[in-house]
């Protein structure tokens, strides 16, 4: 049994088959995307491919490797990995908690060399894999039944709340909404959500009392950037100033005065967005966004056109996790949500979220690619 | 159980679709409101926004502009500018500024005084901009901490400008100083200038008289900055107005020769003048100082002597010096009393006194000139000819001529802060001290004491304007300046006081008399070139009552008085006594008798102002112009 030429029973593609099978539009978006990432790179360099733009991209060339193959892997293997996945997930998001506790200090991350393994990023991937592992085996019926979704929301709220206490509220969040979107997808009745969300709500001032001073200061000065500009406010106010001086076209690649000047705090990572709207103005900055849509777009195909449920959760939510990402990243830059430190996928510097987009895309291509297979409902034998 | 299975799949299938659809419409809008809130910050804000981005960016700074120069008549130089290698401390990027600081020490000296003016220039300023720390660096200074440099984070090297004033005492009364802008003149004022911390103006004399002509405008440089304040590049640069180049009208060569003159004397001045044009050719005062003490850093207790000095050096005698002037004051009596009617030739007779009711007012000569006329009286200063004058005309004639002459009011002399004199009058005593005025008090005033107060430069202008036939003579320092490339000369029109050329004529006869005469009072100080002989009148001021005891066993002489309470010697004069060309006034503090005191010195100034021959200076000294191009 090879991994790459599929599970008894199944149409044995062969691996020339299942390359040409490979949805090489959507690659081709990846790639652009990374394209345009590299371009500000050059231009947060200062005209220069260094310190960013090269690294960034053998960090492109490697996760894209690492795309293709898991997009050649055979689905079912995913399936059956999900929960070994998450449980590991699970034990290196403790490790890092309990090494931050142990004297090294609040790093969240293991170091890979080439990339910083984020042991949160994983936790994206496989809670997703895990809900539609668990969603899947569900009876349909089942989902309206809400001892069968304790087990699930254990999945979620035991990283959401490892998470929170490193803390990561930007991360938790992420965790939270896309948990819950597979939870919507799956078919959970409105209704729950709808208490869900009554509790959440009355939980706030607890939550509140539990945030970090920092993290508070951080939701006051979103909610008054001009109230402290020099401090807190000062990151969304000088970001919402070279949005804003860009205009329409921009100042011009490699113009933007703000971003050059480090007027812009974080230009390469967080803020790369905000020297993209600058250089290249609002025609540029819907221009990505209209990339980042069709990228998006992908998913929802993918996902209807996958036989099995596991397939069609797993690609919803790895597009709920891609469209968060964007979002929140956008969203902070601009002004609309607090600065959370989310970095904008496949654009800013930086390997963890990258091979994270990249890792899930491979996933949701390996879904495409085995479109066609079933995955019984309560074993991996069965049809 | 298959079919079941598969309805089932069918409205699994379904639902999902249905929510996918859901939440992909969510993202839609939710990407739409992305876009809207970009549509908002960057068209319909964009202004604001970047208005807001170009005063992160934008910075501006003052360009200094060099301050103009000083040359004398012959375009000499008077005051100059030099580099100035100064130390610049940029605070933000000095990790530890005291050990910064220590370790400068080292190389160079620093003062109490000058670490508090750095921690006040400090506060004025924002953390990075370059704050002056020491200044006039030897070279050898500059090489060490250049040198230093690592160890010496956050200190730089400036070049700037360093006042110099070449000729040191001899012309610093003139010329003044420059000096650091203090807290009241930066509020005092609007130019921009002033705020640039290590800008210098004049303090006191030319510097300060004609600090915005010197000063010039200030340029500006727009320059870009990055969010810490460091600079990217120039982006605008607007030179601003150099500061005009100045003639003055004195001679340096005549100055330095009066100032070597006086120094012999404890206290002394002298005043030189072309009695056309008002060009003050020298106006020297000693004791005097170095300005470049001042330049250089002057410690507080060097301040201290020269502020606390009861010689008061800082102060231009011959400005502000008042004095009682003294029978130099006579010329004016008989002016008025040529005026009021009173003939030239009437005699009055002098037995050594005059008598007012109880009070006798003595003659200097105890035993009596006898019968005096007019002429007569000048040549021998006879004090009771002017009491018996000055009793029948009365004070306000001899005010009002006073006034004509120049006395009483600041002569207009172009320098800060002339004092006015005193010319008394009945109203002028009811007002100051509230008192009717005696006719005593008129005797008195006859012979220029009393309340009679006049500056050197002020008995210089009465003798000008005698000596010029009547001419309302200004006397002035500014001869010309250059403006752009072309030179300007100032040039003052004069009004007629309307004197009667008869009148002037009797008292510079008389005055020639004084000096020329058989039996003139200044006869030994007589200037023996032929051509160049001069007229003029002594002057002897006492500075202490004599009282009858004293008269009764004979006046002290000054030799034996303490120096303070002795006479102050005058000499007014004009030469050459034919064609008059140049006034003077020596007044030696304390000298004693005007003819042996300050004669002697006005005949030698008067010799060395004719031998140079001032007056054949070019209109401007271009040459000094030209050569300053060449060097800037």
């Amino acid at each position: 049994m090879s991994l790459l030429s599929g599970y008894r029973g199944e149409p044995g593609y062969s691996l020339g088959q299942k390359l040409l099978q490979i949805n090489w539009v959507l690659v081709l978006l990846l790639c652009m995307l990374t394209g345009v990432g590299l371009l500000m790179l050059y231009s947060a360099g200062g005209g220069s491919t260094d310190p960013w733009a090269t690294r960034q991209a053998i960090r492109f060339g490697v996760s894209l490797a690492v795309l293709l193959m898991i997009a050649l892997v055979d689905i079912r293997f995913w399936y059956r990995m999900a929960y070994p996945i998450y449980a590991i997930a699970m034990l290196l998001l403790v490790a890092v908690e309990v090494a931050g506790h142990t004297g090294m200090g609040a790093q969240r991350w293991i170091d890979l060399k080439v990339f910083q393994l984020q042991p949160s990023e994983v936790m994206k991937i496989a809670l997703v894999l895990a809900l539609a592992r668990y969603f899947h085996t569900l009876a349909p019926e089942d989902t309206g039944r809400p001892v069968k979704l304790i087990g699930p929301l254990l999945l979620v709220m035991a990283p959401v709340a490892l998470v929170l206490k490193q803390p990561d509220l930007g991360t938790a969040g992420m965790l939270l909404a896309a948990g819950g979107a597979v939870f919507f997808c799956a078919g959970v009745r409105y209704w729950m959500f709808a208490v869900v969300l009554a509790l959440a709500a009355a939980a706030v001032p607890i939550a509140w009392d539990m945030l970090h001073d920092y993290q508070q200061a951080r939701i006051l000065t979103f909610l008054d950037p001009e109230s402290d500009p020099l401090n807190s406010g000062y990151h969304i106010l000088q970001s919402k100033i070279a949005l804003g001086s860009g205009g329409i076209w921009g100042q011009g690649f490699l113009q933007g005065t703000q971003s050059h000047l480090s007027f812009l705090p974080e230009k390469q990572t967080d803020f790369i967005f905000t020297m993209l709207a600058e250089e290249l103005g609002l025609v540029g900055a819907l221009g990505l966004l209209v990339l980042y849509a069709l990228v998006l777009a992908y998913g929802f195909a993918i996902a209807f056109s996958a036989r099995s449920q596991f397939a069609r959760l797993l690609v919803l939510g790895i597009t709920v996790n891609l469209f968060l990402y964007v979002f929140i990243n956008i969203a902070m830059v601009s002004g609309i949500v607090p600065v959370v430190g989310v970095p904008l996928p496949l654009i800013s510097y930086g390997g963890t979220a990258m091979l994270a987009i990249m890792v899930s895309y491979g996933l949701a291509i390996s879904a495409y690619v085995h479109r066609e297979t079933k995955i019984a409902r309560r074993g991996l034998s069965e049809e | 159980m298959a079919l079941r299975q598969h309805n089932e799949e069918l409205r699994r299938t379904r639902s999902l679709t249905r929510r996918a659809l859901v939440l992909g419409g969510l993202q839609l809008g939710l990407f739409g409101l992305l876009g809207a809130r970009l549509y908002q910050l960057q068209i319909v804000q964009t202004d604001r926004y970047s208005l807001l981005a170009e005063e992160n960016r934008i910075n501006m700074r003052l360009l200094a502009p060099p301050r103009g120069r000083l040359v004398d008549r012959f375009g000499e130089d008077l005051a100059i500018n030099r580099r100035n290698y100064k130390v610049m401390l940029v605070r933000e990027q000095s990790q530890d500024l005291k050990k910064t600081l220590t370790l400068l020490q080292k190389i160079v000296p620093l003062e109490e005084a000058d670490l508090e003016r750095l921690a006040r220039d400090m506060r004025r300023s924002r953390a990075f901009i370059p704050v002056m720390v020491a200044e006039n660096l030897t070279w050898d200074q500059v090489s060490q901490i250049e040198v230093s440099a690592p160890e010496l984070p956050g200190i730089s090297i400036d070049v700037g400008e360093t006042r110099i004033y070449p000729l040191r005492e001899s012309m610093a009364h003139i010329v003044g100083y420059v000096g650091p802008v203090s807290e009241p003149e930066l509020k005092a004022s609007t130019d921009p200038l002033l705020q640039l911390p290590d800008l210098r103006i004049g303090k006191s004399g030319i510097e300060k008289q004609y600090d915005k002509r010197l000063r010039g405008r200030a340029g500006t440089l727009e320059y870009e900055v990055n969010a810490y304040g460091r600079t990217i590049r120039d982006l605008k640069r607007q030179d601003g107005e150099p500061g005009k180049d100045l003639v003055l009208s004195v001679d340096s060569r005549l100055q330095r020769y009066a100032h070597e003159r006086l120094a012999g004397e404890t206290a002394a001045s002298a005043v030189v003048m072309d009695i056309y044009s008002g060009d003050l050719l020298a106006l020297a005062s000693v004791p005097t100082f170095d300005p470049m003490n001042f330049v250089l850093g002057l410690s507080g207790a060097d301040w201290n002597r020269l502020t606390h000095d009861p010689l008061k050096p800082l102060s231009n005698r011959s400005v502000y010096g008042l004095y009682a002037p003294g029978s130099t004051f006579k010329m004016l009596v008989a002016l008025a009393a040529l005026e009021a009617g009173i003939g030239p030739n009437q005699t009055v007779y002098c037995p050594g006194h005059y008598k007012l009711g109880k009070s006798r007012f003595h003659c200097w000569r105890r035993w009596g000139h006898g019968h005096m006329d007019m002429l007569d009286s000048i040549r021998q200063s006879c004090d009771v000819y002017f009491y018996d004058v000055a009793r029948r005309i009365g004070i306000a004639r001899i005010a009002a001529m006073a006034k004509k002459l120049g006395l009483g009011a600041p002569t207009g002399l172009d320098l800060p802060g002339e004092r006015s004199g005193t010319i008394p009058t009945k109203a002028w005593k009811q007002e100051q001290l509230g008192q009717p005025w005696q006719i005593g008090e008129t005797l008195v005033s006859a012979i220029g004491q009393g309340f009679v107060l006049a500056t050197p430069v002020q008995l210089a202008v009465m003798t000008a304007r005698i000596a010029n036939g009547g001419k309302m003579v200004t006397p002035r320092l500014l001869r010309g300046l250059r403006d752009e490339n072309t030179a300007v000369r100032i040039t003052q029109p004069m009004a007629d006081l309307g004197i009667p050329r008869q009148h002037l004529a009797i008292v510079k006869e008389g005055m020639d008399q004084v000096v020329n005469h058989r039996r003139g009072t200044g006869r030994r100080a007589r200037i023996k070139e032929e051509g160049w002989e001069m007229a003029g009148k002594t002057g002897t001021s006492q500075v202490r009552r004599i009282t009858m005891a004293e008269r009764a066993r004979g006046v002290t002489r000054n030799e034996d008085l303490p120096w303070r309470r002795r006479d102050h010697a005058l000499f007014v004069a004009y030469a050459p006594v034919q064609e008059p060309r140049y006034a003077c006034t020596v007044v030696v503090d304390h000298g004693g008798g005007g003819s042996k005191a300050a004669a002697p010195i006005a005949r030698d100034l008067l010799i060395e102002t004719q031998r140079l021959a001032p007056l054949a200076a070019p209109a401007l000294p271009l040459a000094a112009f030209q050569r300053d191009r060449q060097e800037s």
